[in-house]
């Protein structure tokens, strides 16, 4: 199988598993106070080693990290600690892009039944955050911000400087999604004003089940999930210690080197995809996107015929199209690009990981030429 | 307590006969000059299938039929196994195969995928009645109703959700009167949908028989 839906989830790299191993049989303890005995001693240095490798790479101090157990849970603690901290203080209005990934939009949407008043913004057409409907939009009463730095789908990397910059101006919490985006986009939170940011090691070949969320120091954060007084008492729950080891050392592992063999493979499959198949359209922007990301749409295929015979022929890849999905809705993130059901219908997603290479990306745009050219004989909207 | 799983299917989906009439579909193309041609679905809000069929004057049996599919695995199989039992069969025996033949036929298909593959039966119906309404067999002519609306607005699809119109009640009313339809759409005239909406709703209504116009609107 050639695995092109890494932005679902990735291989574990064994690096990864042999740095949890000894969190697992050895050192298996909880974390303890310094008063504790060894084991758990040892155990939180493990723990607190992990925070200050993931700290690091983003620029932050380390009790600015708490460990979660993904992006999900990152961003529901951002949203919600945020704005039940501010509601008071500040106001019951967030905004949230409308292309975000379900954590954060299905948050502002259990938000907005609660009472809160939520502004879903608009995209363009390429999946740019609309920075002067975002200025106008926000209010006295706004509590926070959220914009995720990459999009999920289609990939666009938003102007996270042109949107923190304006959320400082106007004195808003700012929260960002960067699952996908984390060690392949640069991000240094010295550097950008942002308060929030969710981060999570299933994308960068670390293990399922543990991520973070940064949170600048004094940001108002509300505990939204009772329990002890783990992770600076803002995250309650048994510390996954394997995990964060896991996590950091996925982490470490990616370069700098690594995004450009990635980006030289996605560009592959778009120049290759838009010159030799026709009536092929690029779903989001050409060069401000993920370096791992290529999502284009193949006009008058459907786009679970395409993944089915993909699979048929070995390739793992996925689709915006309603027919995938299993609540049989139509991507959002395409139709909130102003695309309509049909660019959403043949949209493929292609994301490439660690353990990808040209030829993976060759041999399947061949596939796809195949494909695409077989299900257009049958549809009665090609044109022959 | 029994828990039902809405819509999911922990094991592959769809049955080997249904993977080998996706893979070398039956009866494909078009029929130039066919004596009866049925589209369903519509571009701008999910699935197609477009339906062609040869019928033999005197017997009235149809002695080819191919179709054309922009639609997802069941859409395409229900294509081609629907073809495969209406060729040789009367315009009459035709029209009485159901869905659940066809998925029968293929060995089940998700109950999920329903709208998708019931689009193919439907557009096999549409080419019969296309070609009984040229050839002036259509006897029994059912006046338009409210019952008859509906049931013709549920192969819109909702393109929000990729389900049909009616069962997502986008649909806030509708009424018959002297020939003239009316339908009223739960959305904003200027919702990025709304145009495919009303020319599929016209698409719809505006060919049966006693309707002389059909009138959509928009709630805001």
């Amino acid at each position: 199988m050639i695995y092109l839906d890494n932005a679902a989830c990735t291989r574990l790299d064994e690096r990864v598993l042999e740095a949890m191993k000894p969190y697992f049989f050895d050192t298996y303890a909880v974390a303890t106070s310094e008063f504790g005995y060894s084991m758990g001693i040892d155990a939180k240095e493990g723990l607190e080693n992990s925070r200050e490798g993931i700290a690091s790479r983003l620029g932050a101090d380390s009790e600015e990290i708490v460990f979660t157990s993904g992006d999900t849970e990152s961003s529901n603690m951002a949203l919600k600690g945020a704005t039940w901290a501010l509601r008071e203080k500040k106001g019951k209005h967030i905004i949230v892009s409308k292309i975000e990934d379900f954590p954060v939009l299905n948050t502002a949407k259990t938000l907005q039944k609660q009472g809160f008043d939520v502004t879903f913004l608009d995209v363009n057409a390429e999946g740019f955050a609309d920075l002067e409907g975002l200025k106008k939009a926000i209010t006295k009463e706004t509590a926070l911000v959220s914009i995720q730095y990459a999009n999920q789908e289609i990939g666009t990397a938003q102007d996270l400087k042109a949107i923190s910059e304006i959320c400082e101006e106007k004195d808003v919490l700012l929260h960002t999604d960067a699952t996908h985006s984390f060690t392949r986009l640069p991000l240094n939170v010295k550097e950008l004003p942002v308060d929030l940011v969710t981060l999570s090691a299933h994308t960068i070949h670390g293990p399922r089940g543990i991520g973070a969320l940064y949170v600048r120091k004094d940001t108002p954060i509300t505990k939204f999930m009772d329990g002890g007084f783990q992770e600076f008492n803002m995250r309650a729950g048994v510390e996954n210690i394997p995990g964060a080891a896991g996590f950091a050392t996925a982490v470490e592992l990616v370069t700098e080197e690594e995004n450009r063999q990635l980006e030289a493979m996605r560009n592959r499959v778009i120049d290759r995809a838009l010159s030799e198949i026709s009536e092929v359209t690029l779903n989001g922007n050409r060069k401000k996107r993920l370096p791992q990301n290529a999502n284009l749409t193949f006009h008058y295929v459907e786009g679970e015929s395409v993944t089915l015979h993909m699979d048929m022929r070995g390739f793992a890849v996925s689709t915006g199209s309603a027919c995938f999905s299993r609540s049989l809705e139509a991507s959002h993130v395409i139709r909130g690009i102003g695309g309509d059901h049909e660019r959403a219908h043949g949209s493929v997603r292609f994301t490439f990981g660690r353990y990808n290479r040209m030829e993976d990306a060759d041999s399947a745009i061949d596939a796809m030429s195949e494909i695409v050219a077989r299900l257009r004989e049958i549809s009665p909207l090609a044109k022959k | 307590m029994k828990v039902e799983r809405k819509g999911e299917t922990i094991k592959f989906p769809y049955s080997e006969k249904v993977l080998e009439h996706f893979r070398n579909p039956h009866n494909v193309g078009k029929i130039e000059n066919p004596d009866g041609k049925g589209l369903e679905g519509s571009p701008a809000c999910g699935d197609m299938v477009a339906v062609y069929i040869k019928v033999e004057p005197e017997t009235k049996v149809i002695e080819d039929v191919k179709f054309e599919s922009y639609g997802c695995a069941s859409n395409i199989a229900t294509g081609s196994v629907i073809t495969d039992l209406a060729r040789g069969k009367t315009l009459d025996e035709a029209k009485k195969i159901t869905w659940k033949q066809a998925s029968e036929e293929l060995g089940g298909l998700p109950p999920i995928k329903a709208h998708c593959s019931v689009l193919a039966v439907e557009g096999l119906r549409a080419a019969i009645r296309d070609y009984e309404e040229k050839h002036g067999l259509v006897t029994e002519k059912e006046p338009t109703t409210e019952d008859v609306i509906r049931r013709r607005l549920k192969h819109v699809m909702n393109p929000l959700t990729g389900l049909d119109i009616i069962r997502t009640n986008l649909i806030l009313k509708t009424s018959v009167e002297d020939g003239v339809v009316r339908v009223v759409v739960d959305l904003p005239a200027d919702h990025q949908f709304a145009s495919a909406i009303k020319e599929d709703v016209m698409e719809k209504l505006g060919a049966l028989w006693d309707v002389e116009r059909v009138d959509v609107v928009f709630t805001a």
